[in-house]
């Protein structure tokens, strides 16, 4: 049978690990780490140092995995940070003036997906490039944060402080924060999305071409719209997130944090140009970040700008290694 | 296969776009179990009569029939919905996703919005079965040759019950051993009782595969006809037709002599020049004030020869000499410096920049080749542009005007005026008439002598035989990819001569070396 | 009468034309609403004044523009600028801030030329990552607005180190011919710019790699070393632009110098009409655009809003800048207008890439 021919045909047999050298490159680089942390300090055994590092990017966890939906697409929401900080700054102020938690929760968490949705179409149907609309988005909502208030405004409410402050552990004293477990709930939910639904594998396609995906009858403009909108979301939540940890809405938070969530998906195994990525990835991603900074804070000689300095190194590292392994998809 | 009715009728199919009569008055007819070719040259309506079939275009008049029933479908998709499907010549899947997914996406079996993998793999395995493929459903398509990718989007196209499928032109980056799989794959559907609508430019192809051969030319259906009935010959000149030229006959009848093909040595001498996949090995000298016009059907790999004596392309075989010199033509630049120029047939992507100006657009050329510290005076600059505008009549005359603004006729003409400023040894000719009006036409070939006369050395690629003979002291034939002859252009030597070489490919004429 | 409807009609469709007449108008509510606004006094021989106010504080933008807008010709972006001013900036006070005598012309001129040298070398790293390696321009400019950032602080040790340095003061508050020196400054680049690329091919050069690179590759042209020259020499203006900024406090503070200045001078190039895409690029357009932005948050200051406040109508003017110069959206318009044209077919949005 002329089959056995076909088979030969194919280029490179074992791509399974190819797709996913990026993210066991980053999983084995997360290990490294930690082992370097655990053999140079006793206290960074400790089960709560990993639970420490969500308590403290919870935030970044969920919004860095709304940036894994826009990446995936090929795209890039420079918006987030500030949408992360008006959610804050919103809900921030509305507290202040009485409003019932509850209600501010639903405002707080529609304004994010309403801004996205109004970029994913500005993107989609005037054929603007992602950069330049969500950049309009970041100095909009970065000046409707100080449109609200110069100031840093603090949260007094029963239901924040209370959320802010629930440990949830286990006897021996090691614990969570509620945001961790919102935020594992956000991976699995965008995890889940990604895997086993039409929307999720759409987006897939549109990073694989775009092109292709419209003539294989996809709903690309639905898809490319609704996945600025789930970034917006996902800011959001972020923002809430963020509110829950610093008990307050301040102006100028959350600056340039964008960088940081594209550093950590990108250092998640996701391909920049599409296409190719997973949100298990972009959990290690986020874990790298934290882990970096964890081990700057337990070294007293490094300094916080090495944060800066290492993170733009794991990039160039990764942008690397992503183009000489060939995860370009034409 | 005679005794059923057609599965597809179409039917005084006209449609015509703003100043262009795309399609005049076609009928084509598609039976179940058959795979049929539909031949013609570039703008002879093939593309648009697939476009309007399969619902991109709508038809100004005339009547689809699918099946019995009068059908106007709004786009591809709705075409495969109801049983047309087609598969492009670009494969148009994602190959950053796996086998199953490519052939599923946007109809995977799901349960409650889940998609069901382990079922959807199943049924992709069961798909890629009947078509006597064994592939692992699971990998990436990216990590497979593209002669499986198109069988992949073969096996997508078909899934949708499809009954009849569209191929258009699947073959043009096919090697030959993959050629052979695609047409398994197309029996095995033709006897399964699909209708198979095959595009293609290439003459063997449709003589190993087609049960029948509809021809289109200029908009115009020239007829229907069974592959054995027709011989290649005939099929080569309803393509190309009789017509004799509108243009006023340069050198009426007169050959031009071969003699200027002396003793000396080539200007250029290619030998045994090829690229994988793109041209088989060839070897061509061109001498001083010689032209080589360059034969063949669309596709034929013409210019790709171009574009590897030019360095468009890295050649993977042979070497070419310059000037007594071997050089090794890594990007254009070489190219140039030893005196090449080439006009390429693609002026929109590949000539022309269209927001810069007629000037600028002139001079580029040169300009590079001095590099940018060294900027060509302004006035050189006017005396060079005002002397090329005036020789080819650039219209309109204003070397300020973007170049996007002018005629295709007169953007060829400022890419012409690009090279001819460069003061080349040997230009190369990609179509450099096509899409331009009569006059335009005439006044590049009355150059492209002027400029042999003058010691130039050309290479002429047209579809056009009459205007390669009127030009060229030798015509060297092309055919699937590969130069089958190279014949003098002396008296023996006409148009029919070279269809024929065309048709049968090498051992016919008098073939030179 | 039809002369002068069709002059109008070729005036509102000049490129420049919205921009312009946005600045004219905000001029003019700004001296409506502030009658001193325009007003310009000589004090001690030196020209004083809200306009002289706002040429100054868009010197540095105008440097940062200039370089951008040569990237921006070539089909590219360097969002590395902001980082750039920071290091550049942060070395420059380190030097003079060690010198022995930090009024000594010899050094400022010392400290000037290594941090020069520092840019160019960051700047040469850019665009062999874009024109060697051949990554996506917006990609690896990212890396080193990351990562510059964190070298300007290790610059810096994290502190802000303030100078007390005559010369390099000057640089940003001094006068020369009753002018800003800034401005002198900035407008002795933009002519260098302007001779540098209009003198010379390179203009010409670079816009034919932006307007179709496939193109300009068969014409013979080295698209590669034209990227990585553009790269260069947008660190280079950075690089000034770093100095300014930090000499206008006398201080170095590697978080908050050049902060978001890329954003701005992205922003600069679109308005003065230079497509994102590439190709035809505008220096005057350039700069129209940067004084654009530097009034428009002069405007936000003097009307007493939180200068944070400024970035919502920044957000307007980009939109409005981006849907004016979509063709989608104009197509959007004129079909409104006419009524139902068919929609064009599948849009072809790959933007060409610059080949390595």
């Amino acid at each position: 049978m002329s089959s056995t021919s076909l088979t030969t045909g194919r280029a490179w047999r074992p791509t399974l690990a190819r797709r996913h050298v990026p993210v066991l490159a980053t999983l084995a680089l997360l290990l490294v780490m930690y082992g370097i942390g655990v053999s140079q300090y006793r206290a960074f055994s400790g089960i709560q140092v990993v639970f420490n590092v969500f308590i403290d990017n919870g935030f970044l966890l969920v919004v860095a995995v709304g940036m894994t939906f826009v990446i995936l697409t090929g795209g890039i929401d420079l918006s987030v940070g500030s949408v992360v900080a008006m959610t804050a700054m919103v809900s921030a102020a509305l507290l202040q003036d009485g409003v019932p938690a509850a209600l501010v929760l639903v405002v707080a968490l529609l304004i994010g997906p309403v801004l996205g949705f109004l970029m994913g179409c500005a993107i989609h149907f005037f054929d603007i490039q992602p950069f330049i609309v969500t950049l309009a988005g970041m100095f909009f909502a970065r000046g409707m944060c100080t449109f609200i208030s110069d100031s840093s405004i603090p949260i007094t409410d029963g239901f924040w402080t209370a959320v802010s402050q629930e440990r949830i552990g286990d006897p021996r004293g090691n614990f969570v924060s509620v945001s961790v477990l919102i935020a594992f709930a956000v991976v699995l939910v965008a995890a889940y999305v990604l895997a086993y639904t039409r929307f999720g594998r759409t987006v897939y396609a549109i990073g694989g071409s775009s092109q292709s995906a419209l003539l294989m009858g996809l709903p690309v403009g639905r898809t490319r719209i609704a996945v600025y909108t789930v970034s917006g979301l996902c800011s959001a939540i972020g923002g809430i997130l963020l509110s829950f940890y610093t008990l307050s809405g301040a102006p100028l938070i959350a600056v340039g944090m964008e960088l940081d969530v594209i550093a950590a998906v990108v250092i998640g195994g996701t391909v920049l140009t599409g296409g190719s990525g997973y949100v298990f990835g972009t959990v290690l991603g986020v874990l790298v970040l934290g882990v970096i900074q964890t081990l700057i804070t337990f070294d007293g000689s490094l300094n916080s700008w090495w944060t800066r300095i290492v993170i733009g190194g794991l990039l160039f590292a990764f942008i690397l290694l992503q183009r000489l392994i060939g995860i370009r998809f034409k | 296969m005679t005794g059923s009715p057609p599965v597809l009728t179409m039917t005084g199919i006209s449609k015509t776009f703003p100043g262009v009569r795309a399609l005049h008055d076609v009928d084509f007819r598609l039976f179940p179990g058959e795979v049929h070719a539909l031949m013609g040259e570039n703008g002879a309506g093939k593309s648009t009569l697939i476009k309007v079939l399969t619902g991109v275009y709508e038809i100004d008049a005339g009547t689809i029939t699918l099946a019995g029933e009068q059908v106007a479908f709004t786009g591809p998709m709705r075409a495969a919905a109801a049983g047309v499907s087609t598969v492009y010549q670009e494969v148009n899947l994602c190959t950053n996703l796996s086998v199953a997914e490519n052939i599923f996406i946007g109809r995977e079996p799901r349960r409650l919005g889940a998609i069901r993998w382990g079922e959807m793999r199943r049924r992709a395995r069961e798909l890629l079965a009947r078509l006597d493929l064994d592939l692992d459903v699971t990998a990436q398509l990216g990590t497979y040759s593209l002669a499986v990718q198109q069988m992949v989007a073969i096996a997508r196209a078909i899934d949708v019950r499809a009954r009849v499928l569209i191929l258009d032109e699947p073959t043009s980056s096919l090697d030959a051993g993959e050629v052979a799989q695609l047409f398994r794959i197309m029996r095995q559907l033709r006897d399964q009782g699909i209708a198979i609508l095959f595009v293609t430019h290439f003459l063997d192809q449709v003589y190993a595969v087609a049960d029948r051969i509809t021809v289109l030319r200029n908009g115009t259906l020239v007829g229907e006809y069974r592959t054995g009935e027709l011989p290649q010959f005939s099929l080569v000149e309803k393509m190309l037709g009789k017509e004799l030229d509108v243009l006023e006959r340069l050198d009426e009848q007169q050959k031009r002599t071969v003699a200027v093909r002396s003793a000396a040595a080539p200007l250029v001498d290619a030998a045994e020049l090829g690229r994988r996949g793109a041209v088989a090995p060839f070897s061509l000298r061109i001498h001083a004030g010689e032209v080589v016009g360059l034969a063949g059907l669309l596709g034929s790999g013409r210019t790709e020869v171009a574009r590897l004596l030019f360095g468009a392309d890295r050649a993977d075989h042979g070497q070419v000499t310059l000037d007594g010199g071997r050089v090794s033509l890594r990007s254009p630049v070489q190219a140039i410096d030893r005196g090449v120029g080439f006009c390429s047939e693609n002026r929109r992507a590949e000539g022309v920049i269209p927001e810069l100006s007629v000037r600028e657009n002139m001079i580029l050329a040169m300009q590079a080749a001095r590099g940018w510290l060294r900027p060509i005076p302004r006035r050189r600059q006017d005396e060079l542009v005002e002397r090329y505008v005036k020789a080819l009549s650039i219209r309109p005359a204003d070397p300020e005007l973007p170049v996007r603004n002018l005629s295709g006729g007169n953007q060829q003409k400022v890419l012409l005026a690009r090279w001819l400023i460069t003061e080349p040894r040997l230009l190369i000719l990609d179509e450099p008439t096509r899409g331009i009006d009569v006059g335009a036409k005439a006044e590049i070939q009355k150059l492209v002598l002027e400029l042999s006369d003058g010691g130039m050395a050309v290479l002429f690629i047209s579809a056009e035989l009459e205007e390669v003979l009127r030009l060229s002291h030798r015509v060297a034939v092309m055919r699937d990819r590969t130069m089958v002859a190279q014949l003098d252009n002396d008296d023996a030597l006409d148009a029919d001569g070279v269809m024929r070489t065309i048709a049968r490919g090498a051992g016919s004429g008098e073939a030179i070396r | 009468m039809n002369g002068v409807a069709d002059r109008f009609r070729r005036l509102t469709g000049h490129r420049l034309f919205w921009p312009a007449l946005v600045l004219v108008a905000m001029i003019a509510a700004n001296a409506i609403h502030r009658p001193g606004f325009l007003s310009i006094e000589v004090k001690n021989g030196h020209l004083y004044g809200t306009p002289i106010d706002i040429l100054r504080l868009s010197a540095p933008l105008i440097l940062v523009a200039l370089g951008m807008t040569l990237v921006i010709a070539t089909g590219g972006i360097d969002l590395s600028v902001g980082s750039l001013c920071a290091i550049s900036g942060a070395i420059a006070c380190l030097y003079i801030s060690e010198a022995p005598d930090q009024n000594s012309l010899a050094s400022v001129f010392t400290a000037l030329a290594l941090a020069v040298g520092a840019a160019l070398v960051l700047g040469a790293w850019n665009g062999v990552l874009v024109a060697v390696i051949g990554i996506q321009p917006i990609i690896a400019t990212l890396i080193l607005m990351v990562a510059g950032r964190g070298l300007a602080q290790l610059v810096t040790e994290g502190q802000i180190i303030t100078v007390n340095s005559g010369p390099y003061r000057a640089i940003g508050l001094g006068h020369v011919l009753t002018l800003p020196l800034a401005i002198v400054i900035a407008l002795a680049a933009a002519l260098l710019v302007a001779a540098f690329t209009r003198r010379t091919a390179l203009g010409l050069i670079v816009e034919s790699v932006g307007g179709n690179a496939e193109a300009s590759r068969l014409a013979g042209i080295r698209s590669s070393r034209t990227v990585f020259l553009v790269y260069v020499v947008s660190a280079a203006c950075a690089a000034l632009a770093g100095f300014m900024m930090t000499a206008n406090v006398s201080s170095a503070d590697g978080n908050a110098a050049g902060l978001w200045v890329e954003l701005d001078a992205i922003l600069a190039v679109v308005i003065g009409g230079t497509s994102l895409a590439g190709g035809r690029f505008s220096l005057g357009g350039t700069i129209l655009g940067a004084l654009l932005i530097q009034t428009l948050t002069t405007t936000v200051y003097a009307m007493n809003i939180s200068p944070q406040t400024s970035l919502l109508f920044k957000a307007v003017v980009v939109i409005a800048v981006c849907l004016i110069q979509s063709p989608a959206f104009r197509a959007t318009l004129t079909r409104r207008r006419r009524g139902g044209a068919p929609r064009p077919e599948l849009r072809q949005r790959e933007k060409e890439q610059v080949p390595a």
